[in-house]
């Protein structure tokens, strides 16, 4: 019996009218938790009823406190007919079980019904008594910490990394279908939102377990994910990073981290491994923070860089790419026609059975017969990559650091049924073995055309690298040693991954580039939901190919790792990404620690480049790559170009700003079903992910930027079409070579005419490149006029010849085994069709002056950001008419809808000018034949200070601080302050009264006094609104006798009311302000149906409303618990359908993130404008 | 090609002054669109069109759904759904409960019911004001009315207190409550020239001088009605201009006062007796509810007009009124002072304030 749960019925407000006769309500309140029901005395006749209940005590299992939410119905009583629900709050008590979290949930919470929405609010207090538990078989993982944040939370510190923990829950959904069932939908979607809520809660608690057997005691960048399979069932999966996390004492402490972060960039991360995290980076000083890039959708995978590995002529670029792309095709579809006999719709002898989660276990994939011969090499994650055709590939492909990221095409994973799991990569192994058929080449050419030259010229690129990272001369050895101590460590696990995105200083060594791993799955109904093993397997096939990707670039870890997945009908497309890297392996282990931090030695390679350079052995090439000599400190080899899908590393050196980078593509697809869908597939994504990173390689080099991070790849499936959407922010990355223009080459060279077209484009291109560096301040003191206006080569050699073009310094040239000398980038078009469409992806439209935009937390280049700020969730979908389009034509339009969007938040948010969006996240979908659905959430944030903007603070610090003292008089327990256990297991038997926190509700900023000190400025804009306004009156009205003796009191204020303030936000921090305190992970699901659309203003009003609502009810949960922000906030899942002819929608919404504490840094300033306030307090009403 | 949903939603409600001004004067989206576009509103950042009405979209269904915590103000500020600084909150009570002048000369007085509302659109024609606004501006009175009407304590205060007004507005809703209570005539061709402004003003006057909580501040009593013995008390005045002796000694006491001071003299020297009759009579007739409705008509068909005629500057009417009160006072055996005070006061300043073209 280790815990007690109590809680208690305060008051309601503002209830919907129940009872039309009398216009009121008699309401009462269902109190349920597991299976144990209190219920309320019925207040009747009030809209404000009043209950103060006494406090219902559950005693329960841990387990259950972890699965189960305590759920609170409010009913009206109808002496006659049944009770009539008026709505219901769920509440996850997760965070009070957890000492250091939060210690009680007291606030009032929106009423929350499926059908009606918010209807009201209830007052609630509910409290955890937990009692140790001794039992060491026992199921529970309280204590156990998450966090959505994928840094090291501020307030921290990490003793060990432990590593990547996983874990997943199926069940089935039986309701999925919301048009015609027989249940009521209210009961339906209650039912379905119960479920999920419990399978979370489960999920939580599996994963803490495992957290606990690794000896940590938090799980960091916990990443929760929900797959809507429909018929096939309900997917919940999680993966996190374990972390043993040690609270530091007290601001003072956050406040020297701050400083040691900021003011050692000289240290040099690689070779010191000693550097210790001593901290947390502060918020607003530190440009680095964790992101949560590893959002649900980042498919990236297949970049068909990989052509170039390819052993056919480097120099004949069109046919190696035929090659490439036919014997890709040709290959899944001979897999998909061998597997068809052999595995039957229920496949049996799953030779993966074996427990999917247990950990080291051997990849057994290999056993499927027809795939057999090649993914048995595919399979042997490691390795020996000579040896196998396969891993050959793989690298190529991926590691490229050049071209960045691309990760490995292999991913296209034959389309067969269903539960075979089946080695993602095997489609392309045969690649060496199976000559291209002619036949099958000639359809893809036409698709793969332009970019033809330019793959080429990223091989070419690749094969020129020079030695691995480890290379520098006198670091070499050291390195290497390093590293292989590093590895040792991490070979001990089975997936050495991290979902950071951020990390310690001294963490990161090196990073190689993006790896990633996509494959297509048909999906089936899951017999038994407590052996998800086939799910299981799926991924971790996917997990062993990113394994050996990462192996490929000389890379022992995987970091900014994140797994998602697009479904459609019954086929199904995992992707999982992330960047290939060599840690620092001290981190991993117990106790190195304190060692790191007394000597934290190593000045020997300079700040800010070291992660740039490359792991791998400059002998071993795994692929042709172009490397050139670090250009900050001359030592090592960078490559010319670097994808990643971590955050900017706090110390990075980089020139100028940044901007956000966008590759969009559409591809149709022929409607298909089964196995010819799943087949249809694999053969486009290929192509489409080859687009896409030429896209943004493009689109890079135009900006005159050399690096992306925070890349994330998302392919959405549709059922006629494939849509393509890949984020980046691109960077200026001093340490690596300055990027070379772009080339425009037209086919008939001999007409005067065109070329005059193709050289006027250049002329744009050199135009747009030379604004760009303007605009983003990228200023290279080398020289950078001669890439850009070189004149066109000649001919022969443009079309045969790319390379990218780099800035070798001299010292180092003579080693510098790349091909070719300076080669601009080339790009060669064929027809007029091509040019515009060229020219129209180029030229996205500039941001407006005074926005900056980027998809990772910060921008590098801007630091004093205001305390204004600005979360926004925009949505938009797109109906198709035209069933003729073409892949040209859906392009144009995804682009312009892009585009539009983009612009209309630049519109909207124009009052905060100077600012910059920040984790700009879009996420597509294709939910219906002819819709295209993107969904924006990102937070914007002001970043030049002005007058009203100190103001502000100001007043807001003052009633803050106000609000502390009227809280701490009602607070019903004393807290002590900073009373905080470092234990997470330590006993609570006392109860939320040690809590720790006495800051506990003193954020929440009171409305009220608040409204006081705006008072005067509000006469102000009230008074110019008079005069703005025609014809109305208000300005002159009459004076009334002085000496009337009723005065009348302040005009401002408000009566009763005192709604505190949260702030939400999808970054881990918050500008001008101190996290404090973490109280707990928010993972709220909501489904939101109505029958009356139309009357509900339409789609837009239905989901504007249910957007509002899921905002209000993360912020009534914050709140709650204590907290004043959300942080590392974002919406996961937006799942939206409907059916105008019925008139009725459905939303489904899951949004996640950390409730916080923050104070802010200059509290002091509170008090200055007190004198000016015009009214004493006093008089406001009670 | 369509956009078949578009909305964005900011966890601090995105709300702009303008936009919230055309919807509340019941400009539809493409209007308030076309009206934005002139206003310049596409210089910035070069939005475009759908850019501009993609905005609009979104905050009108945003006041939409704002519109119904606007009912109650005081659940604006402490509902959970919509973050809006409280600077923003103001604002947006404040606009919404503000009314055209022009709207609230045609409704003042009349009883707020349905039969009413079916005039609106009548009301719409004649002053330009679109049916949607006037709506609005009709179901805040009725709305202020219901809530205030049986409450007890002082009116303006009141009104501010349910529905968070500014003080100035505050004061112009208990005017429209009061005349609607009181249903005071305003309609007649002969009022026409007098603007709401200056009816406002005298609510205020009544309001402050002649209902119980007027005298009384501890009231039991609300500020709505007319204190009933105060104008039954008024008969008394009637002695004013019964007694032969009095009024002429009254009389002269003004013409003493002001000979020389003012321009019209001998006019008002000859009209004094017939000025003097239409206020007494006025103040006795206000026992009955429907004299207290002919209240503004009587005093400018008997006295506004009459001084008009003789052209009379309002520093003569000024000088006159003060006066005439005055020197009441002297007359012996005129007993009444207190009340004579507290009636001639408040319509002193009526008709100061009514005395215009």
């Amino acid at each position: 019996m280790p815990g007690k749960l109590k809680a208690k019925i305060v008051a309601g407000r503002h209830l919907p009218v129940m009872d039309r006769a009398s216009d009121l309500t008699d309401a009462f309140v269902e109190v349920k938790f597991g299976n144990t029901t209190f219920k309320t005395d019925v207040f009747p006749k009030s809209l404000n009823p009043q209950w103060n209940s006494e406090w219902f005590k559950f005693e329960v299992d841990d387990e259950d406190l972890q699965d189960e939410p305590l759920q609170i119905t409010v009913l009206d009583h109808d002496t006659y007919s049944a009770n009539d629900a008026i709505g219901k709050v769920y509440i996850d008590i997760d965070p009070l079980l957890s000492s250091e979290a939060a210690t009680v949930i007291s606030g009032w919470f929106p009423i929350y019904d499926t059908i009606h929405g918010i209807r009201g609010e209830i007052n609630v207090l509910v409290k955890v008594d937990l009692f140790n538990d001794l039992n060491r078989f026992r199921q529970s993982s309280c204590g156990v910490r998450f966090f959505c944040t994928t840094s090291i939370p501020l307030c921290y510190r990490a003793v060990v990394v432990h590593g990547f923990v996983e874990e997943l829950v199926v069940n089935e959904d039986p309701e999925y279908q919301w048009i015609d069932r027989i249940r009521t939908p209210r009961a339906s979607n209650e039912a379905r939102q119960r479920l999920i809520s419990l399978m979370s809660g489960e999920l939580q608690r599996k994963i803490g377990l495992k957290v606990l057997e690794m000896g940590g005691n938090a799980v960091v960048g916990y990443l929760q994910c929900f797959d809507l399979e429909g018929e096939s069932g309900l997917v919940v999966r999680a993966i996190g990073t374990a972390c043993t996390l040690e609270k530091l004492s007290g601001g003072g402490a956050t406040n020297n981290a701050q400083h040691t972060a900021n003011s050692s960039p000289s240290k040099d991360m690689k070779e010191s491994p000693k550097a210790c995290m001593s901290g947390c980076r502060s918020s607003h000083s530190s440009p680095v923070h964790g992101a949560a890039s590893r959002l649900a959708q980042s498919f990236s995978v297949s970049y068909p860089t990989l052509l170039f590995s390819g052993t056919q002529g480097s120099n004949r670029p069109r046919p190696s790419l035929r090659a490439r792309g036919a014997s890709a095709a040709q290959s899944l579809a001979s897999a998909a026609r061998q597997c068809r006999p052999v595995f039957g719709d229920e496949c049996p002898s799953n030779p993966l059975s074996s427990g999917p989660s247990t950990p080291l276990r051997a990849p057994p994939f290999t056993s499927f017969s027809p795939s057999k011969s090649y993914s048995r090499q595919s399979s042997s994650s490691d390795t020996d990559i000579s040896l196998t055709p396969k891993t050959v590939l793989f690298p190529a492909r991926l590691c490229l650091y050049l071209s960045p990221s691309s990760p490995a095409l292999s991913s296209v994973a034959p389309p067969i049924s269903c539960q075979t799991s089946r080695p993602p990569g095997s489609g392309m192994a045969p690649r060496s073995t199976t000559p291209p058929p002619s036949h099958v080449a000639q359809s893809e050419v036409s698709m793969l055309r332009k970019s033809v030259s330019f793959s080429e010229d990223m091989l070419l690129a690749a094969s020129g690298m020079g030695s691995g990272g480890s290379a520098g001369k006198e670091a070499g050895p050291l390195k290497i040693l390093l590293r292989q101590q590093t590895q040792t460590a991490l070979e001990q696990r089975e997936f050495p991954f991290f979902t950071l995105t951020s990390f310690p200083q001294g963490f990161l060594l090196h990073v190689a580039g993006v790896v990633s791993a996509r494959s297509v799955k048909l999906l089936d109904r899951i017999h038994n939901p407590d052996e998800p093993e086939t799910r299981d397997a799926w991924w971790e096939e996917l997990r062993q190919e990113i394994k050996s990707h990462a192996r490929a670039l000389g890379c022992h870890a995987v970091v900014g790792y994140s797994e998602s997945t697009s479904i459609c009908e019954e086929v199904c497309i995992l992707s999982a990404s992330g960047t290939a890297a060599v840690l620092n392996c001290r981190f991993l282990q117990d106790g190195c620690l304190d060692v790191l931090s007394e000597h934290r030695c190593d000045d020997s390679a300079p700040p800010g480049c070291g992660f740039c350079h490359v792991p791998y052995d400059e002998l071993n090439m795994p692929f042709p790559a172009q490397l050139s000599p670090c250009c900050c400190c001359h030592r090592t080899k960078v490559p010319d170009v670097l994808f990643t899908t971590i955050d900017l590393p706090t110390d990075a050196q980089v020139t100028g700003k940044g901007c956000l980078i966008q590759a969009r593509l559409c591809r149709l697809k022929k409607k298909s079903q089964g196995e010819g869908n799943a087949t249809c597939i694999s053969n486009l994504l290929p192509f489409l992910e080859y687009e896409l990173h030429t896209q943004l390689l493009n689109k890079l080099k135009l900006c005159g930027m050399n690096a992306l991070f925070g890349l994330c790849i998302q392919i959405s499936v549709g059922e006629n079409m494939l849509v393509g959407l890949a984020s980046a922010t691109g960077v200026y990355l001093s340490a690596l070579p300055s990027p070379g223009g772009i080339q425009i080459a037209g086919k008939t060279p001999n007409d005067l005419t065109y070329d005059q077209h193709v050289s006027s484009i250049q002329r744009k291109i050199n135009d747009t490149i030379v604004k760009n560096r303007e605009l983003y301040e990228i200023h290279i003191t080398e020289v950078a006029e001669d890439v850009i206006g070189s004149p066109i080569p000649e001919p022969r050699q443009r079309s045969r010849l790319f390379r990218s073009h780099s800035e070798s310094s001299d010292e180092l040239s003579e080693l510098d085994l790349s091909h070719g000398k300076k080669d601009a980038f080339v790009l060669e078009i064929d027809d007029t069709d091509a040019v515009e469409d060229l020219h129209s992806l180029l030229t996205d439209a500039p941001t407006p002056p005074g926005f900056y935009s980027c998809n990772t937390e910060i921008m590098p280049g801007i630091y004093n950001w205001t305390s204004a700020i600005q979360m926004f969730t925009s949505v938009r979908v797109f109906r198709l008419n035209n069933a003729n389009l073409t892949n040209l034509g859906l392009n144009k339009i995804f682009n312009e809808l892009c585009e539009n969007l983009l612009k209309s938040l630049y519109f909207k948010l124009r009052s905060m000018v100077p600012c910059c969006l920040c984790r700009l996240n879009f996420t597509v979908a294709v939910p219906e034949d002819e819709l295209i659905q993107v969904a924006v959430t990102a937070v914007a944030m002001s970043f030049h200070k002005d007058q009203t903007q100190e103001a502000n603070k100001a007043a807001q610090a003052h009633s803050q601080m106000k609000a502390i003292a009227e809280t701490e008089e009602q607070l019903q327990f004393p807290l002590e302050l900073n009373a905080e256990s470092a234990s997470p297991l330590s006993p609570k038997g006392s109860g939320p009264q040690d809590g720790s926190n006495s800051h506990g509700r003193a954020p929440s900023v009171d409305y009220s006094s608040f409204a006081d000190r705006c008072s005067s400025w509000i006469e102000q804009l009230r008074l110019r609104a008079h005069t703005i306004r025609r014809g109305s009156i208000k300005t002159s009205s009459s004076p009334l006798p002085e000496g009337r003796s009723r005065s009348l009191r302040s005009t401002r204020s408000f009566p009763g009311s005192s709604v505190s303030v949260v702030k939400m936000t999808p970054l881990s921090f918050i500008p001008g302000a101190k996290i404090v305190k973490y109280l707990g992970i928010i993972n709220m699901f909501f489904i939101r149906e109505t029958t009356s659309l139309r009357e509900e203003g339409g789609v837009s009003g239905f989901l504007h409303a249910f957007i509002a609502e899921v905002f209000a009810m993360v912020r009534a949960h914050v709140a709650a618990l204590g907290g004043n922000a959300v942080v590392s906030y974002s919406m996961k899942e937006c799942v939206f359908m409907e059916n105008p002819n019925k008139n009725q929608a459905q939303c489904l919404i899951n949004v996640s993130g950390d409730a916080v504490i923050f104070t802010r840094e200059s509290d002091q300033e509170g008090h200055l404008p007190q004198t000016s306030h015009p009214q004493p307090t006093e008089d406001t009403p009670p | 090609m369509s956009v078949e949903l578009d909305v964005f939603v900011g966890n601090t409600t995105i709300m702009d002054e303008e936009v919230y001004q055309l919807w509340l004067d019941g400009y539809t989206v493409d209007d308030a669109v076309a009206v934005r576009m002139e206003g310049g509103a596409l210089q910035v950042f070069e939005a475009s069109m759908e850019v501009l009405h993609s905005d609009t979209m979104d905050q009108f269904r945003t006041f939409q759904m704002c519109e119904r915590l606007l009912y109650y103000p005081s659940k604006l500020t402490n509902q959970l759904l919509f973050q809006i600084p409280p600077q923003k909150q103001a604002m947006l009570i404040e606009r919404y409960y503000e009314f055209d002048s022009t709207f609230a000369r045609e409704v003042l007085g009349k009883k707020l019911s349905k039969g009413t509302k079916k005039d609106l659109d009548d009301i719409s024609t004649k002053t330009g004001i679109t049916l949607k606004s006037c709506r609005r501006q009709f179901d805040n009175f009725k709305r202020v009315f219901k809530v205030v009407e049986e409450l007890k304590g002082p009116l303006v205060e009141n009104v501010q207190h349910h529905f968070l007004l500014s003080d100035a507005l505050a004061r112009d809703y208990a005017a429209i409550v009061f005349f609607a209570n009181s249903r005071f005539e305003t309609g007649k061709r002969k009022l026409q020239y007098l603007s709401f402004q200056d009816f406002a003003f005298c609510a205020g006057q009544l309001i402050s001088n002649w209902t119980v909580g007027a005298v009384d501040n501890m009231m039991e009593d609300m500020d709505v009605d007319l204190e009933k013995d105060f104008l039954h008390n008024l008969k008394e005045l009637k002695i004013l201009i019964n007694d032969k002796d009095m009024l002429d000694q009254h009389r002269n006491l003004v013409c003493a006062q002001l000979r020389g001071k003012i321009t019209v003299f001998g006019e008002m020297e000859a009209n004094f007796k017939n000025l003097s009759r239409a206020l007494v009579n006025i103040a006795a007739k206000l026992t009955h509810t429907k004299d207290v409705r002919d209240l503004f008509i009587d005093l400018v068909e008997k006295f506004v007009e009459p001084c008009r005629s003789d052209r009379w500057a309002i520093g003569d009417v000024r000088l006159f009124l003060t006066h005439y009160t005055s020197t009441a006072h002297s007359l012996d055996s005129f007993r009444y002072q207190q009340i004579w005070e507290r009636y001639m006061g408040v319509i002193k300043s009526c008709i100061l304030k009514m005395y215009h073209d």
